[in-house]
């Protein structure tokens, strides 16, 4: 079985960077000649001003949002999905989003209640607030399960502890929400739904300098994460601290899931679906070739996902967390069903 | 070939150590494991051959006694240093995908190599001269998952070899193969420990086997105590037959069990 040269598919990975990035500058509600973004974007004045605002003040955070938030997904699902040696763990799998949706939901639904004020009605100092308390909340999930994974010692028993301390989470949630106003439950609904388009351009500069560091801070784990590929006895016998690798893995997930959640809210399927495209697409499970190409992959689906929900016509209204699913869904099975067909034919 | 005691025991005691209490497998385990042989430890499941190899890679701490590896006690190496001293095969089936034999075995390579894992020239000499050892080059690009049980033993194996290590441990390398790679398998292994003077030290069931190929035999049984000699050595003192002295009928039994397991 022949592979493709990683060096062109990471190039054609970055291709598609570039288009879909640029056809997010360009499409959207209000139409905008090419032209008029390319100076824009340029530092230029456009001959509407509005254009320019709406270039750089709407779309291009929301581009650049949808970029790092996709590679961080991805990266961290590829991770997790390593550490556990699971398929079908992503970087939800042990309730760190879940942890950030609570932080949210204890903000939103006791403000209401506990200051007399509805939080939806605090414009940006709210957002503000919802985003330091994803970040508190998820945090303090992930220091739990870090804690549990140094008493633990079998994968499976962290993965199960995991899983359920999310559906506490959300057992939490449904109890909080039982006891709050309607529009605070709608604002934490509309959060939950997850978007792109909710960072504004002051706090996209914050997100996209806390990614830039954290995301090449995982490409430190690539040799830890190829050894734990062969199980713990031989990765062990090869010289690796087990016990301690898998804590740095799962907190390096955890950070970067923690921090994307509080700025996006809960964007499902991309880091599931991400690593396993690209395993299919350079046929290798070396990391270094598939961390940044989930990188890649990931910012470059997440601008695809970004574009569909905002096609004319949906006008922003569509969340992303339905397109990243119902994109993400076929294309991960088709892969799965050409794989096995590829392995019959061997 | 010279032929050096490798590693020693001294009244170790294996088992594991629990929360609250202390499950002890074997006790008083004395005896030593040569260069240049082939050591095979055979006895009945639950004789505690898996805890001995465990706690011999350092994966279990011993309950007592102790162990020297190469002259020094086991406890001084450092879990890197120890990595370029032991090489192991172990039971467990690597579910691997995507991963082509050349870098498996490539793997073997990681305690000598820099911080992202990358194969210098002198790594990648080594790894073909691994997959010559063990005779499979041709398999070289096959994806691991393509591979039939035999030939992933043997990638396994390899993999140990690329590791450099003077001492092999295998876990029972034999169990889901059928004869031809049985007999394949132990020769294979019988061939490097006499050639490159590894100190191979397995575990297995396939008693005749081991007794034909092996160069010394542990006889371990159920009480945790282990015979040790050459084959002929114990089949001559009669200990062989006093480890077996099943009832005939049970001993069918238990072969027929063995095969079905397969």
């Amino acid at each position: 079985m022949k592979r493709r040269s990683p060096v062109t598919g990471m190039v054609l990975l970055l291709v598609s960077i570039l288009v879909f990035f640029f056809l997010n500058l360009l499409l959207g509600s209000v139409s905008i000649p090419a032209g008029q973004v390319w100076k824009a974007l340029w530092g230029g004045a456009a001959d509407n001003p509005i254009w320019g605002n709406i270039v750089l003040k709407s779309r291009l955070p929301q581009a650049l949002t949808a970029l790092v938030a996709g590679a961080g997904l991805s990266v961290a699902g590829l991770q997790m999905q390593t550490v556990f040696r699971n398929p079908l763990a992503g970087p939800s799998v042990l309730g760190v989003s879940s942890g950030a949706s609570l932080g949210v939901a204890f903000v939103v639904l006791l403000s209401g209640r506990i200051g007399g004020i509805a939080l939806s009605r605090l414009g940006v100092m709210g957002e503000v607030a919802m985003t330091l308390a994803a970040i508190v909340g998820a945090l303090a999930i992930m220091a739990l399960i870090v804690y549990v994974a140094q008493k633990v010692r079998g994968n499976v028993t962290l993965l199960i502890i995991g899983v359920m301390i999310g559906y506490v989470a959300t057992a939490i949630i449904g109890v909080l929400k039982f006891f709050s106003a309607e529009e605070d439950v709608r604002a934490y609904v509309v959060w939950g739904l997850g978007s792109f388009a909710r960072v504004s351009g002051g706090q996209v500069t914050t997100f996209a300098i806390l990614m830039a560091i954290l995301l090449p801070l995982s490409f430190l784990l690539v040799k830890t994460l190829n050894l734990m590929l062969l199980g713990d006895g031989y990765a062990r016998n090869l010289g690796l601290n087990v016990r301690r690798s898998r804590i740095a893995v799962i907190t390096c997930a955890g950070i970067l899931v923690a921090v994307v959640t509080a700025y996006c809210g809960p964007i499902s399927f991309l880091g599931l679906a991400v690593p396993h495209l690209c395993r299919a697409i350079f046929r290798t499970s070396d990391h270094r070739i598939l961390m940044p190409a989930s990188l890649l992959a990931g910012a470059s689906l997440a601008l695809f996902c970004n574009l569909i929900a905002r096609m004319p016509g949906f006008e922003g209204a569509l969340p992303v967390n339905s397109v990243t699913a119902l994109i993400g869904a076929p294309v991960v099975a088709v892969v799965l069903f050409r794989k096995r067909k590829e392995e019959i034919q061997e | 070939m010279t032929h050096e005691e490798t590693i020693r025991i001294t009244a170790l005691a294996t088992g594991y150590t629990g929360k609250r209490h202390v499950k002890r497998v074997s006790e008083q385990l004395s005896g030593a494991i040569r260069s240049g042989e082939l050591t095979c430890l055979l006895g009945s499941n639950g004789a505690g051959k898996s805890t001995l190899l465990r706690t011999l890679s350092a994966f279990l701490p011993p309950l007592g006694g102790e162990i020297s590896l190469l002259g020094k006690p086991l406890e001084s190496y450092s879990a890197r240093a120890l990595s370029t001293v032991i090489g192991v095969v172990l039971t467990e089936r690597v579910a691997l995908q995507n991963m082509s034999v050349e870098e498996l075995v490539g793997m073997g390579r990681s305690p000598y190599t820099g911080f992202w894992g990358r194969l210098s020239e002198a790594d990648r000499t080594q790894v073909s001269k691994a997959l010559a050892l063990v005779g499979i080059e041709p398999l070289r690009r096959r994806m691991v998952q393509t591979l039939s049980d035999g030939e992933r033993q043997k990638v396994m194996i390899a993999k140990a070899l690329a590791q450099e290590t003077p001492i092999i441990f295998l876990d029972e390398p034999t169990a889901f193969l059928d004869y031809p790679s049985k007999v394949e398998i132990l020769h294979l292994l019988h061939r490097l420990s006499h050639e490159a003077g590894k100190t191979v030290f397995l575990s297995t069931h396939d008693l005749e086997l081991a007794l034909q190929i092996a160069d010394r035999i542990w006889l371990m049984d159920r009480g945790g105590s282990v015979h040790i000699g050459t084959p002929e050595e114990l089949t001559e003192d009669g200990s062989l037959e006093r480890f077996f002295s099943l009832p005939e009928e049970e001993k069918r039994i238990k072969i027929h069990f063995d095969l079905n397991k397969k």
